[in-house]
C-alpha cells in the first residue's frame, strides 16, 4: 500500500487564518471565542460563539463575484482553507475558466449540518409564503450535502473524486482517513481532506435546545470554552475550516513536496447506541476499539503515542474521554502522553472540527510544541492524575507520534496517528 | 424612465454575474448575456428576479425567456417600468 503524507494545510478559524498566523494563535493560547449580539437578541442562553473574523471581507478577495453570489459562510471558509491548502502545497492555481483539469488530486470535505443558513434565511421563507419563484437559482448548490466539496472541485478544477461526509462531530477527522484509505490503495495522487461549517443560528439553536452550549460566561467570552474544567459547562459553537492535502509518498517525492507529517494509522467505527452508548453519548468499547484500531493499523503500541489531540468539547463527556484513552494506553498518569484539547481555543467546529483539529495536530506535531489548553485550572476531580500531562501553557516538543481522536453524535467515532516527518 | 437610466441599472445589475466584463465596459449593447459576457445560464433567473425588484415590474417566463442581450433587457425593462 502506498505511503501518504501531508503536503499542505489551509486554515480560517475563529482565531486565525492561514498557518503562520494559527500557529501563533494556538502558542500563545488566543481564543476566538466572541461575545455574539445577534444570539443576545435571539434570547440564546449560550451568547458566544466562534466565528472567523472578516471573513466576508476575506471572502471578496478570494473569490470572483460572480462565484461568490452562490456561496454561504461554509462555502466560503472551504473555498478559503482550500486554495490557501493548494497554495501551501506549492501547487498552481487553475484558470478559473478554461484550462486543464487535475485528474489526479480529489477532495473529501465534510461538513455536518451544512448549508441550513441558506435554508433558513432564503429557502423555508419563500416556499412557506408561496413564492418559490423568489428563491431564485443559487440556493440548490447551497444546500446540497455535497456543497463544500462541490465548491472546492470548481475552484481548484479537481478532476478525481470529490465528496463530502458527513457523521456529526468526527467528519473532519473521518475525511481525513477516508482520503487516506482512497491514497493507500493507489485511487489518487493526492485528496484534500477536511471539514466545513458555516455561522448560523440555526445550526446552534438545536444545541442551546439541548442544553449542551456553554451558559455562565456570555460576560467572558474567552473563558467559555472550558474542556477538562470542574466548572466546563457545555461547548462553545464554532465555525470554520481546515483542510490538508493528502498525498502519496512517492508523488511528492517525484514533485519536491515539502512534507508535514505522515498518516501512519486510522481508523472509524461505531459504537452501535449500546451499552451506554446512545445518538448522543458514545459507547465506552467503541471508542477503546477506535483507538486501539487506529494502533493496529499503525502498528504501533500505547507506548508510542507522544501527544493526544482530543475530542474534549467541555461536557461531561469530557472525564469519560480521557478514562477510555487511559484504559487502552494502559500508561501511569505521569507517563500519560500530552493532552490538549484545542476546542478550548476555537470551541466546537462540528463538521469543521476534525480539520480544524487536524491542522492544528500537524503543525504542534511539524513545528516542536504542543498548545496550552485553555481554561481548565480547575481540573475536573476525576482529571488530576493527568494534570503534570495536560499542558496549561504552550510547551516546546520532540513529540513524534500525535494521535487526533474525534467522536460524534450517532455514537461514532474516528482516530487518527501523525507520524512527524523526519 | 428614458433608455439611458434604464441601461445603467441594467448593467449594474448584470455586472457582478458577468466573467467577462469588457463589452459592458465597452456600452456594447449587442453583447449576449451569456456568450459574450459569460455570465452562467442559471444566474439568468437571479437577474431577471432583480430587474424586477429595481423597477418595480413583474416579468413572466415568456417574456424573460427573449432576453438574450443587453438590448433585449433594456427594451424590457423599459417596457414596463
Amino acid at each position: 500500500m502506498n505511503r501518504v503524507v501531508i503536503t499542505g494545510m489551509g486554515i480560517i478559524a475563529p482565531n486565525a487564518h492561514g498557518l503562520e498566523d494559527f500557529e501563533q494563535a494556538l502558542r500563545q493560547g488566543r481564543s476566538g471565542i466572541r461575545h455574539m449580539s445577534r444570539l443576545e437578541e435571539l434570547n440564546f442562553s449560550c451568547q458566544v460563539a466562534g466565528v472567523p473574523s472578516g471573513y466576508e471581507e476575506l471572502a471578496r478577495e478570494y473569490f470572483a463575484p460572480d462565484r461568490l453570489v452562490a456561496m454561504n459562510s461554509g462555502m466560503i471558509f472551504t473555498g478559503i482553507a482550500g486554495i490557501d491548502c493548494w497554495r501551501d502545497a506549492g501547487l498552481p492555481m487553475p484558470d478559473p475558466i478554461e484550462g486543464p483539469v487535475d485528474w489526479e488530486t480529489g477532495a473529501v470535505i465534510g461538513t455536518g449540518v451544512g448549508g441550513v443558513d441558506t435554508l433558513g434565511d432564503v429557502v423555508f421563507p419563500r416556499v412557506k409564503e408561496g413564492k418559490v419563484r423568489r428563491i431564485g437559482s443559487t440556493s440548490v448548490e447551497q444546500t446540497m450535502s455535497s456543497a463544500v466539496s462541490g465548491c472546492l472541485g470548481g475552484l481548484l478544477a479537481l478532476g478525481g473524486q470529490v465528496t463530502t461526509n458527513s457523521s456529526a462531530c468526527t467528519t473532519g477527522t473521518e475525511a481525513v482517513i477516508q482520503a487516506w484509505w482512497h491514497l493507500q490503495a493507489g485511487r489518487a495522487r493526492r485528496v484534500m481532506a477536511g471539514g466545513a461549517e458555516g455561522v448560523s443560528e440555526y445550526i446552534w439553536g438545536g444545541f442551546d435546545a439541548m442544553r449542551v452550549l456553554a451558559r455562565g460566561f456570555n460576560d467572558r467570552p474567552e473563558e467559555a470554552s472550558r474542556p477538562m474544567s470542574a466548572s466546563a459547562c457545555g461547548f462553545v459553537p464554532g465555525s470554520g475550516a481546515g483542510i490538508l492535502m493528502l498525498e502519496t509518498l512517492e508523488s511528492a517525492r517525484e514533485r519536491g513536496a515539502r512534507i508535514y507529517a505522515e498518516i501512519v494509522g486510522g481508523h472509524v467505527n461505531c459504537g452501535g447506541q449500546r451499552n451506554g452508548g446512545s445518538t448522543t453519548a458514545p459507547n465506552p468499547e467503541g471508542v477503546r476499539r477506535c483507538i486501539q484500531g487506529a494502533l493496529a493499523s499503525a502498528g504501533l503500541s500505547p507506548d508510542d503515542i507522544d501527544v493526544i489531540n482530543g475530542h474534549l468539547t467541555a461536557t461531561m463527556a469530557d472525564p469519560l474521554e480521557v478514562q477510555n484513552w487511559a484504559s487502552v494506553l494502559q500508561r501511569d498518569p505521569k507517563d500519560f502522553p500530552w493532552i490538549n484539547s484545542t476546542k478550548s481555543l476555537i470551541g466546537h467546529g462540528l463538521g469543521a472540527a476534525g480539520g480544524m483539529e487536524c491542522v492544528a495536530s500537524v503543525l504542534q506535531l511539524s513545528r516542536g510544541f504542543v498548545h496550552g489548553s485553555a481554561n481548565c485550572q480547575d481540573l475536573h476531580p476525576t482529571l488530576e492524575p493527568y494534570n503534570t500531562r495536560i499542558p496549561h501553557q504552550t510547551r516546546e516538543t520532540d513529540a513524534r507520534i500525535l494521535a487526533k481522536a474525534s467522536f460524534g453524535f450517532g455514537d461514532v467515532n474516528g482516530c487518527v496517528l501523525f507520524r512527524r516527518w523526519e | 424612465m428614458d433608455q439611458q437610466t434604464a441601461l445603467e441599472k441594467v448593467t449594474a445589475i448584470i455586472k457582478p454575474y458577468a466573467k467577462n466584463l469588457a463589452p459592458l465596459e465597452e456600452g456594447n449593447l449587442d453583447a449576449r448575456i451569456l456568450e459574450d459576457l459569460g455570465v452562467n445560464s442559471a444566474r439568468l433567473v437571479d437577474i431577471i428576479l432583480a430587474f424586477e425588484d429595481e423597477f418595480g415590474i413583474s416579468i413572466d417566463d415568456e417574456t424573460a425567456d427573449k432576453v438574450r442581450t443587453i438590448n433585449d433587457a433594456v427594451r424590457v425593462v423599459s417596457s414596463q417600468a
